[in-house]
């Protein structure tokens, strides 16, 4: 069990900077999910938290001790990797064992660790078979069961699920979110699924060519990105997003939205911001502060919900979520509202604004 | 069209595969006939009349066959097994650990493929003597390993960049020292590229005539291509032993090639699919 704190903490390749400054707190046995698009350094992040690259600059410590200069084992820490990185040669048991030997672990310690292990993950028939033998959901426990019986302070999963099927990913991420629950030890966990990181995360880091764009709880980065990049990543479909002009302090306007009025808001008149609203949000038919009409082209129907695709006059595509059976016309003009509370504003740099401040 | 294409590779191959055989073919035929037989009808097989072991009797009479033959066996499995071991740490190094000589260090090596080794003959031996080994096993293990690292450490290092960077890591992660890194989790992984290597270091060690000749002067030293060449007379050459022993000296490496000719075909077509 450890807390984990990274300050300052840069990587170069040459003149490329892969990572740059990031300072990251991580509390003891929370869950941390480090999401992202591909190259935004968050696989990088946890390769320099094991050890496996150096940084460039800045101080990891976990618990109380810098360990930038430490090998990784000698961190406390245990990953779990996308490939399984399983030792091919070797039958699970010895997978799991083939560490511990290198520690001077007592015999009998090493076997109640792995038996734990293999009882917790359904490992216990398999124990005598080689990988090769496994199913790629078997494979996965015993990687994870590697990682477990080194009782380590800090547990790093990078893109643990990404080789697995559909059904197998959602149950085995079932699995890692008891496991937690159950050992209470601190997590970081990569990935680009931002379903994973929205059910598994006490907090999640979105990161953007190398650096943090937020770190915040799972329903926070969703209701109150702090940017635009945060506001696109997180939510599928993504947040649809409008340029409008403050053309009174409570007043906008923008191509194909008409004015919308935000009573209580102290904009600055003449700026050019960014309007966001959540599909969920922009409802069919219906009155509000944010009031448009657009021409229907697609339907997705999912059961539940469907998605409207369309287009407002002036050319923008939106998505639109409908909720029950009925739905317009494809060809159809329809209108569309949302209420001002569900809108979110950025300025020019990207930056969320609170329109009463 | 196609089968006519197929028909022509196959042509070429079956009189590729005469073309490599027949002189053996002849070898070993000739070695169990009698003297006038050898001369008389060379391409014909041995018959009822010209049937003769009496190359194999002279040869297993010699007393120093055997020597030959133990002279052999140490120096090649000797070179053999000390390339494979040089060479895949050396693999391992050049591709696993970045340091300032890398690069320079590889082209060194990549060299050493190109440059035959008896270009060195001279100084090979003025060294020998320096190190009072001429006339010992030891030297030419010593210039067989030489002789052999090169192409060892290209064709491993091949083999050790498709193994899993994360296989690597994972150990790393587990607290598994470096040199139980390579010794456990990398050298089984490479078995197919092992066996690859070992017989193409295997069979010019066995066959080489040169580096005996010029390294080992006394008869408790000489491979057994060298020991062969004492039947060979400048006025009277003895052609049943010389066929006898020949034919003898190829069953090792026939042996060797059978042993490993699985892992070698796997090894092969790995490195060539990747």
């Amino acid at each position: 069990m450890a807390t984990l704190n990274i300050a300052g903490l840069d990587k170069a390749y040459g003149d490329a900077r892969i990572l740059k400054s990031i300072d990251l707190d991580i509390a003891d046995g929370e869950f941390v999910v480090l999401v992202g698009p591909s190259g935004c350094g968050k696989s990088t992040l946890l390769r320099l938290i094991a050890g496996l690259d150096g940084a460039t600059r800045g101080d990891i410590r976990i618990g109380p001790k810098r360990v930038n200069d430490l090998e990784p084992a000698a961190r406390k820490i245990a990953m779990v990797f996308q490939s399984y990185a399983l030792y091919p040669h070797m039958n699970v048991r010895k997978n799991m064992t083939f560490g511990l030997k290198f520690s001077g672990m007592a015999k009998q310690e090493i076997d109640r660790r792995v038996t734990d292990a293999a009882r917790m993950l359904q490992l216990d028939s398999l124990l005598d078979r080689r990988p090769r033998d496994l199913s790629g959901g078997q494979r996965q426990r015993v990687a994870i069961g590697r990682a477990i019986v080194r009782e380590p302070d800090v547990f790093l999963f990078d893109e643990p699920l990404s080789n697995l099927d559909a059904a197998l990913r959602v149950s085995t991420r079932v699995e890692i979110a008891k496991l937690h629950r159950l050992l209470g030890a601190t997590m970081i966990y990569v990935t680009h699924d931002q379903t994973e990181a929205m059910t598994l995360a006490d907090r999640i880091v979105v990161m953007n060519q190398g650096e943090i764009a937020q770190v915040g709880r799972p329903l926070d980065l969703y209701y109150t990105p702090a940017n635009l990049f945060v506001a696109g990543f997180i939510g599928s479909p993504a947040m649809n997003i409008f340029d409008v002009t403050v053309k009174s302090p409570t007043r906008l306007g923008g191509p194909g939205l008409g004015d919308l009025e935000l009573a209580g808001a102290k904009l600055t008149p003449g700026a050019a911001l960014k309007l966001g609203v959540r599909p969920e949000h922009l409802r069919w038919g219906a009155e509000g502060a944010l009031r448009l009409t657009a021409t229907l082209e697609l339907i997705e129907r999912l059961g539940e919900i469907s998605y409207a695709y369309a287009r407002t006059s002036d050319g923008q595509s939106i998505i639109a979520e409908l909720r029950g059976r009925e739905t317009p016309a494809i060809g159809a003009s329809a209108s569309f509202g949302a209420d001002a509370q569900d809108l979110h504003l950025f300025d020019a740099a990207g930056r969320r604004l609170n329109p009463a401040a | 069209m196609r089968n006519l294409s197929r028909a022509g590779v196959h042509a070429v191959l079956i009189a590729y595969s005469l073309l490599a055989v027949a002189p053996i073919l002849i070898v070993v035929m000739n070695s169990f006939k009698a003297r006038n037989a050898i001369f008389g009808a060379p391409l014909s097989p041995p018959n009822a009349q010209t049937f003769s072991l009496i190359g194999y009797s002279k040869v297993l009479l010699r007393a120093q066959i055997g020597t030959w033959f133990e002279n052999s066996l140490i120096v090649t499995l000797g070179a053999m097994a000390l390339t494979l071991l040089f060479g895949a740490m050396a693999a391992w190094a050049l591709t696993e650990y970045r340091f300032r000589w890398t690069n320079a260090l590889a082209l060194y090596m990549a060299i050493g493929i190109m440059a035959p080794i008896r270009l060195g003959s001279i100084a090979i031996l003025t060294m020998m003597r320096a190190a009072h080994l001429n006339d010992t096993l030891m030297a030419l293990i010593l210039v067989y390993i030489a002789q052999g690292l090169p192409m060892a450490i290209f064709i491993l290092s091949e083999f050790i960049q498709q193994i899993p960077q994360d296989l690597r890591d994972a150990a790393r992660c587990d607290g598994v020292p470096e040199t139980r890194i390579f010794f456990e989790v990398i050298a089984p992984l490479l078995r197919p590229a092992i066996a690859t290597v070992a017989v193409f270091t295997i069979v010019p060690i066995w066959n080489d005539l040169w580096f005996p000749l010029i390294l080992t002067s006394s008869d408790s030293t000489h491979t057994i291509t060298l020991g062969v060449q004492q039947f060979l007379g400048q006025y009277i050459t003895d052609w049943n032993s010389v066929l006898a022993a020949l034919s003898l000296a190829i069953l090792p490496v026939v042996f060797i090639y059978v042993i490993f000719s699985r892992q070698l075909i796997s090894g092969l077509t790995a490195g060539a699919v990747k």
